[in-house]
């Protein structure tokens, strides 16, 4: 599936999306899978109520699941208007 | 119903009087522009607008569809930019028609209050002393309590 990141979350990673080869069940257990990998993952998602998550561009919860979804997004709370 | 996310600026009389036009039926049009405010301490140089392409103009559409049923408005526009904005430009714009000015100015309120925490928008601002990403508020998530 890709992988997006937005404003300070894009920054922390480095990168824009990403595609990630992944069997996790829920956002939650992608998150995990994601911390594992490198300090810049860590850090990224060190305080989960400190992020956003939206599902197929759909705002969701950290335990949506993740069956059959093309395109998970992580980002700070959203600051339009 | 019409949601605009670009770039470039735009002309408010000129949109204003168009979405007026179509809606004769309507009594009441209410109108809000947001603008890029200046710090006074720490004078701003630029503001920079990141967005989420696809999912902000499906965000937009499904903020201003909830308004439009719950107010039964005429119709409702929403345009907002991205990019790097500098103090003084707009920012935003909503419009709302409805037959009486309550549900007018009510409906746009409620598009604001939503745009500012549940479209995916996220500012940056950049100062002479620095650049930093804009923090959510927690008074803005508040607000949605009211609806």
């Amino acid at each position: 599936m890709d992988v997006l990141y937005f404003a300070w979350v894009r920054e922390r990673i480095g990168i824009p999306r990403e595609q990630v080869e992944t069997s996790a069940a829920t956002v939650a257990d992608l998150v995990a899978e994601l911390r594992l990998r490198e300090e810049r993952y860590e850090l990224a998602f060190s305080d989960l109520t400190a992020l956003r998550v939206a599902v197929d561009q759909k705002l969701t919860d950290f335990d949506a699941p993740l069956g059959g979804v093309r395109e998970v997004a992580f980002f700070p709370p959203m600051t339009g208007g | 119903m019409r949601v605009v996310v670009q770039e470039q600026p735009f002309d408010i009389g000129a949109e204003t009087i168009t979405f007026a036009a179509g809606h004769k039926e309507m009594g009441a049009i209410v109108t809000f522009t947001g603008i890029v405010r200046d710090l006074p301490d720490d004078p701003l140089q630029a503001m920079e607008i990141e967005h989420y392409p696809g999912m902000t103009e499906a965000a937009l559409t499904e903020i201003a569809q909830t308004a439009i049923d719950r107010w039964e408005l005429g119709d409702a526009l929403v345009i907002h930019r991205y990019g790097r904005l500098v103090p003084g430009e707009m920012i935003m714009m909503v419009a709302t028609a409805s037959k009486h000015r309550k549900d007018a100015f009510e409906a746009a309120e409620y598009l604001m209050d939503y745009l500012k925490s549940r479209a995916p928008f996220w500012k940056r601002e950049i100062t002479n002393t620095g650049e930093s990403w804009v923090s959510s508020k927690a008074e803005d998530e508040d607000a949605l309590t009211r609806w």
